[in-house]
């Protein structure tokens, strides 16, 4: 089969170009698979890539025009030829590898950790089956950038609003009946950017390898926060 | 050319569990702490980590820490170092908690505690009724803990340097370690950091192997880099193979799918290990189910075509139980094999996924080594925990959920003393150009011009001969052949070359750099294994199917300076408690 993959090398390229490798296809290939071999065609080819399951986020990438995990992707259901480009609207570093420094400064932005202020007791805290469940959808993100990456929203204002990934992550705080941070948290989504930047076009969850739903946890924060004003 | 230093209280290498509860631990102490990982910390290993961590809390049945403590010296195969087995099952209760009350978003049974599992090799009351010990948040507990501790160290500001490489320790003439020569994967520049004391936390070497359930990154970093600093690996030959890896491809199918009630069949539809493990069955210790899945196989009980793998089955259980608990190998057996696992079984074969071994230390996470004075000497400044250290606390056969426990008890234990150490030697130890001198070196060398082979075909050939010699049965011929194979092999290293120079994001360069990390571990692994003649958990020879206790309860030493054997005592003595003797081990 023939993959035809996006190249730029910033010591040697004004622009980036495509170019096309001919692999042989094995049956359950994955895209992660097809893109390793070209390298060994190739070593100059570079791109990101660590667990080969979908768990570790590392090969986020733009598949015929869609953001995807490589390692989870089969290439026997993409449509011929397979065009591989860097997950857009990010600088390019080298090849398919993007600077996600922007994108984790967002995550870093909205205190993405658990806050208590009462004392800790000597066990654990207590939570409900039911409350526990309220996280599902939310903790299992990983990062994979896939999202806001895909988000028109976060490519016009990638310093200004938070992108859908930093956005579920502070959800998954909200939603958990440990934390103590609420007002706060929501206090610091306050304002015409950070969080109301997203226009539900919905590209996020289209996107998600994990199959999240970011505009809906936009929605909840969006909704938590009107019925506090009231 | 000269190289920038900077200067931190500690430098941690490896941003996985190990290394992130030691960070967590120093920056909210507010000592200056420099992570370096050469993946984005969130990408580590860890977060593949799916069944759980085990814990005495007692949430489901009867539960207690001293027999937390005999399951893991019973499951070491009495090679387990029992101080430190002691310390990491009384210290499991508070970590888990602690874990907790960091945010990990662990499954909850009705009253609201932690859930906990039922794994391989846990029992209540020394040996009575199956425990369930195992913590879990669903099937997806290493990636909570993982995503936890990253988010705790970014409340504390700890310093991360993400996508840097270290290539080799810094040492002085009085054998102290000062830091290491680290690598910016994307730009290509050097940096020398300099720490009173530096962590070793790079994780496992799983890529030595051909089929493995690691990750590309699982290169041995660390431990090599022990090695070259003249530290020796200890007890090399234990690698665990997990029973449950995906046939032919090997993505880890977790321990808790059989916790939850699964089980394993073979060809002829049989539940094989009741007649291996009576009493036990499919919740015997991995090395026993490992060995008695492959003899399955190898007596032509094997499923499929080829009858080279057997089945997982969990289509009893119910759509609810697997999908509800078992979410993520749901996802596997829908991406990588098109089943829905609660109603078509799993083919499974065992897959390279542990080092037991590693850099040796002590239980406070200090490395030790042979010297003047004895077997376990303190190398100045220099600390390892996690998969890349041997504790021992998992001697010949790790149980599943105490590697979780592992990284974050003993992570936190370096932590700690770390703290202390930096207390009583406040000042960076001076650093000369020539303590740079062999990273510099090493570095260096992948900058030769020239024809030679390529990374890529050495490493295919390396991770072939690995799984060849030195799989799950193993015997004198094979190995030996394998020895003599590999030290040609890493003959055929020093002539490959890199085609790729450029300095930007050369990840060519850094595969070639963990290539000599994996030819390094693997001679460890093998030399050891070679040498080791008996069957003693993990390593199971054909030529000596019993374990002698007599001529081998020792650990195992394997030093890179003329391939050198060597051999230390157990350490049978635990804190507080009478030492569990060896015994004929059943389940």
């Amino acid at each position: 089969m023939q993959i035809s993959v996006y190249r730029y090398h910033p010591d040697q390229d004004s622009k980036p170009r495509m170019q096309t490798f001919e692999v042989p296809e094995q049956p359950g290939m994955m895209l992660r698979e097809a893109l390793l071999a070209i390298k060994e065609q190739d070593e100059t080819f570079t791109f990101r890539h660590s667990c080969g399951e979908g768990v570790c986020g590392s090969d986020g990438m733009n598949v015929n025009g869609k953001n995807r995990l490589a390692c989870v992707t089969a290439v026997a259901e993409l449509k011929r030829p397979i065009e591989v480009r860097p997950l857009p609207g990010r600088p390019v570093i080298r090849d398919l590898v993007v600077d996600l420094t922007q994108f984790y400064e967002q995550y870093r932005n909205v205190q993405p950790y658990l806050i208590r202020k009462e004392p800790l007791p000597e066990q654990e805290i207590r939570q409900s089956p039911a409350d526990r469940d309220k996280l599902d959808g939310l903790y299992e993100c990983i990062m994979c950038a896939c999202c806001s990456t895909a988000c028109p929203s976060f490519w016009w204002n990638p310093e200004k609003f938070h992108g859908p990934q930093a956005l579920l992550s502070a959800w998954r705080f909200l939603a958990d009946s440990r934390d103590q941070a609420t007002d706060e948290r929501l206090d610091a989504l306050e304002g015409p950017y950070k969080l109301f930047r997203c226009h539900t076009i919905m590209n996020c969850v289209e996107v998600c390898p994990k199959g999240l739903n970011p505009t809906r946890a936009i929605g909840k924060i969006k909704d938590l926060m009107l019925e506090k004003s009231i | 050319m000269t190289i920038p230093h900077r200067k931190f209280d500690a430098l941690i290498i490896g941003a996985g569990g190990a290394g992130l509860n030691a960070a967590l631990r120093l920056a909210s102490a507010d000592l200056r702490v420099a992570v370096v990982s050469k993946v984005f910390p969130t990408r580590s290993h860890t977060v593949a980590a799916q069944g759980g961590v085990n814990a005495a809390l007692a949430n489901v049945f009867p539960d207690d820490w001293h027999w937390h403590m005999f399951d893991t010296v019973k499951g070491s195969d009495y090679l387990g170092d029992q101080d430190a087995i002691e310390y990491m099952c009384r210290e499991a209760i508070p970590t888990v908690y602690e874990l907790e009350h960091a945010g990990v978003p662990f499954s909850r049974l009705d009253d609201g505690t932690i859930y906990q599992r039922a794994f391989g090799g846990q029992s209540q009351n020394f040996g009575g009724d199956q425990a369930a010990r195992t913590c879990a948040a669903a099937d997806r507990t290493g990636h909570a803990i993982l995503h936890t501790l990253y988010q705790q160290n970014v409340r504390a500001r700890t310093h991360f340097f993400d996508e840097f490489f270290a290539i080799d320790l810094i040492r002085d003439e009085e054998g102290a370690v000062l830091g290491a020569l680290v690598l910016e994967i994307e730009t290509g520049a050097t940096l020398v950091i300099e720490a009173k004391a530096t962590l070793i936390a790079t994780g496992g070497y799983g890529q030595v192997f051909r089929t493995t359930t690691n990750a590309f990154i699982n290169t041995g970093d660390g431990m090599a880099m022990a090695l070259r600093a003249g530290v020796p690996l200890m007890d090399m030959e234990f690698y665990q193979f997990h029973p449950t890896g995906v046939a032919g491809k090997g993505m880890l199918i977790t321990e808790g799918a059989r916790g939850e009630g699964g089980y394993l069949i073979n060809g002829d539809g049989e539940r094989f290990m009741e007649r291996y493990a009576p009493r036990a069955l499919d919740l015997a210790s991995r090395d026993v189910v490992a060995r008695s899945m492959v003899t399955e196989i190898r007596e032509g009980r094997g499923c499929g075509p080829n009858k080279d793998h057997v089945m997982l089955k969990l289509d009893h259980l119910g759509a609810e139980v697997v999908h509800h608990r078992l979410p993520g190998i749901t996802d596997i057996c829908r991406v990588f094999l098109g089943i829905d696992p609660a109603k078509a079984p799993i083919p499974v074969f065992p897959t390279a996924h542990y080092a037991m071994g590693g850099i040796p230390t002590d239980r406070f996470a200090r490395v030790v080594a042979p010297a003047r004075h004895g077997p376990e000497e303190v190398v100045p400044g220099l600390y390892a925990a996690g998969e890349c250290a041997c504790v021992s606390v998992h001697g010949a056969n790790r149980l599943g959920g105490n590697s979780l426990l592992d990284i974050l008890v003993f992570g936190r234990a370096a932590g700690t003393d770390i703290l202390q150490y930096v207390a009583e030697n406040p000042n960076h130890r001076p650093l000369r150009e020539a303590d740079l001198e062999p990273a510099v070196t090493r570095l260096a060398r992948w900058e030769r011009k020239g024809e030679g082979e390529t990374v890529a075909a050495v490493k295919a050939d390396l991770r072939k001969l690995m799984e060849d010699h030195c799989g799950v049965f193993r015997d004198d011929d094979t190995m030996a052949v394998g020895v003599e194979k590999l030290k040609a092999l890493r003959e055929r290293v020093e002539h490959a070359r890199l085609k790729d120079q450029s300095p930007t994001f050369n990840t060519a360069r850094i595969e070639a750099l963990e290539l000599d990390n994996l030819v390094d571990v693997g001679m460890a692994t093998l030399m050891s294994a070679h040498a080791r003649q008996e069957s003693r958990g993990a390593h199971s020879r054909i030529d000596h199917p019993a374990r002698d206790d007599e001529r081998w309860m020792k650990h195992s030493l394997y030093s890179r300076d003329g391939d050198r054997m060597d051999f230390k005592p157990v350490r049978t003595k635990p804190l507080t408690v009478e030492s569990f003797p060896p015994k004929a081990r059943v389940y």
